[in-house]
């Protein structure tokens, strides 16, 4: 049976019309007009025990929605839901007891307590036990490296140190279920990394499901084996990351480095289409050349025997396209725009 | 740990958060405890000028002025998180954090803060109390202790009750309404004095709709021992002060309610 079993989940809000300008707004205070707005319209997936997740979408897709929903805090509207057998938002106390939250954008943690002391008072509310505490505390500490900012009261801490503080309280309990609501946003790049590394083993390790949301799509390359993008309150794509590149565009792109822009020069749409249509741009930046292809209609080695014929590279690789431009596309395609 | 535990874990943790900060507690403490010692000061200009209040004695009114101001204090200590929910926990979102941790909202909020400060009204009603006692020269015997006991406990539910409804209307209205201040500061004003001076309407109301004698004026006419203007029985003003209980059990329910809206509409 999946951890997570959603079926038909759909949340429609109403909302207050504001009428523009002063006396628009004195107007709303005697007479409103409600619109209701379709946050989720039906929304379908099963999340397997040991999982990890990305769940990706627009700025209003409906991704903060689902996770509130999953996680007890928000009623849908229609539709069903099952979270280790619990209807989250049903039996809210028994179900938050085997999640855990983290939202990047807010801590979870007492804003004037030291970090440590954060946690005990954690371990009271959640009622752990006190070996299993104890255990749980002091990994976390160690991989996460907290030791030096225990005695610290939260806000003195940076944004990476409040977040990595901010992941350990949310597995003090040993949940089986972690949410991470765009966990990396803000963050350095060292802080990113050892964010990610952290994750990543606590899925393989502790064999956490993870259901991640993010805007960043090296969070999703880095840890996900499956994305689901959602979409005006639907999930448009459900698939692996490499299916997700598939579905929008087969591209792959050669990157070959000649000795001169001279050498480079020579490279040109025209020499390589011969073969057939399997080349789709060309860009020469000096002596660099950017070769985007379908590998499908043209295989890589072909390309590569057409390019030996012309010249002699002096070094060639190559790329997937980035993710980020596989989803803007994705979000084209389907005409999703921030709303 | 159990609830109670914790929110003495909660209260600790809140209280030496607020010994940090000392030249704040001490300088709203001492404003809190000016109020209360103005607000004496005024009935005892009034005495001193008429004598007497329809029949009741300086030292009766303190007694029911002192009651209830230890009361409302002591209530205010522990809803310090419903007082400031709307700016604490509605606007900004927060209360997603308390929901997504297994206890009781109603808990957690308890457990938000010790407000020390409320310490300037509460030290000034007891000693008001003690003195008012002394001066009526009551016996201080277990019956009378016990009842007193009883209707402050009962007030102290009444009180706490009282700011969860405030808080609950913030479901709606995002903001704390100062609407409830009615009925809280305006409520200990109003018991300080003897119900019977009251127009009838006044009187029941707050016996019947927001309980506040049953909590103040019937309790105390028994511990005053004098017989009730109002011809109540002992048997009543003894029981009065479980109505304070009860009407928390209604804040809490009205609560809930409020909690339902919160997590159907997400703000």
């Amino acid at each position: 049976m999946p951890q997570i079993e959603v079926r038909g989940l759909a949340k429609t809000f109403r909302v207050a019309e504001r009428l523009p300008g002063l006396a628009g707004a004195f107007r709303g205070l005697f007479h409103r007009r409600m619109r209701d707005v379709h946050a989720l319209g039906g929304v379908d997936f099963d999340i397997e025990r040991g999982e990890l997740v990305g769940y990706i979408g627009p700025n209003g897709a409906g991704k903060s929605t689902t996770i509130k929903i999953l996680a007890g805090i928000l009623n849908p509207t229609a539709g069903t839901c099952r979270v280790d057998g619990l209807t989250p938002w049903r039996d809210r106390r028994r179900h938050v007891a085997h999640i855990g939250v983290v939202f990047g954008q807010r801590t979870q943690l007492w804003w004037d307590l030291p970090v440590i002391e954060s946690f005990d008072l954690l371990r009271d509310i959640y009622r752990i036990p006190a070996a299993a505490y104890r255990d749980n505390r002091d990994r976390l500490i160690a991989l996460m490296d907290l030791e030096p900012l225990l005695d610290v009261p939260v806000r003195q801490l940076s944004l990476g140190q409040r977040m990595r503080s901010d992941l350990a309280a949310a597995l003090l309990h040993g949940p089986s279920l972690l949410f991470l609501d765009e966990p990396t946003i803000g963050l350095d790049a060292v802080s990113k990394l050892a964010i990610r590394d952290f994750v990543r083993e606590l899925n393989r390790e502790a064999q956490v499901t993870v259901l991640l949301t993010t805007h960043d799509m090296d969070d999703i390359e880095a840890l996900c084996e499956r994305v689901m993008v959602i979409g005006n309150g639907r999930i448009l794509v459900d698939t692996s990351v490499d299916g997700l590149r598939r579905r929008v565009r087969n591209e792959r792109i050669l990157v070959v480095d000649y000795d001169s822009a001279g050498e480079a020069a020579t490279v040109d749409a025209p020499a390589l289409v011969a073969e057939g249509e399997g080349v789709r741009s060309v860009e020469r930046d000096a002596s660099r050349v950017r070769i985007a292809f379908d590998p499908d209609r043209l295989p890589a080695a072909t390309l590569i025997g057409q390019l030996l014929a012309l010249g002699t590279p002096h070094d060639l690789f190559i790329e997937h396209p980035p993710i980020e431009q596989t989803v803007a596309e994705l979000y084209a395609e389907h005409d999703m725009r921030e709303r | 740990m159990s609830s109670a535990a914790l929110l003495l874990r909660y209260l600790a943790i809140s209280l030496r958060g607020q010994l940090q900060y000392r030249a704040s507690f001490l300088m709203a403490a001492s404003g809190n405890l000016l109020n209360c010692v103005i607000e004496i000061a005024g009935i005892w200009v009034l005495f001193d000028r008429f004598g007497d209040l329809s029949g009741w004695s300086f030292a009766e009114v303190a007694f029911f002025c002192g009651t209830v101001n230890a009361t409302f204090a002591m209530g205010e200590l522990l809803a310090t998180g419903f007082d400031q929910f709307g700016t604490l926990y509605v606007k900004t979102g927060d209360f997603d954090r308390l929901l997504l941790r297994p206890r009781s909202t109603v808990l957690q909020l308890a457990g938000h803060e010790l407000s020390l400060r409320r310490l300037g009204r509460l030290l000034p009603g007891i000693v008001i109390v003690v003195a008012a006692w002394a001066a009526l020269d009551l016996p201080l015997d277990a019956d009378r202790v016990g009842l007193l006991a009883l209707a402050m406990a009962g007030g102290v539910a009444f009180f706490f009750a009282l700011m969860v409804l405030q808080a609950t209307m913030c479901f709606w209205t995002t903001e704390s309404l100062e609407l409830m201040n009615i009925l809280t500061y305006g409520g200990v004003e109003t018991a300080s004095y003897p119900l019977p001076i009251y127009h009838r309407l006044f009187r029941r109301f707050f016996t019947f709709v927001v309980p506040l004698a049953c909590i103040g004026y019937f309790p105390i006419v028994a511990v005053l021992g004098v017989d009730d203007p109002l011809g109540t029985s002992r048997l009543f003003q003894v029981a009065a002060p479980l109505a304070g209980f009860a009407f928390l059990g209604v804040a809490i329910g009205v609560w809930q309610l409020g909690v339902r809206r919160y997590t159907s509409t997400g703000s």
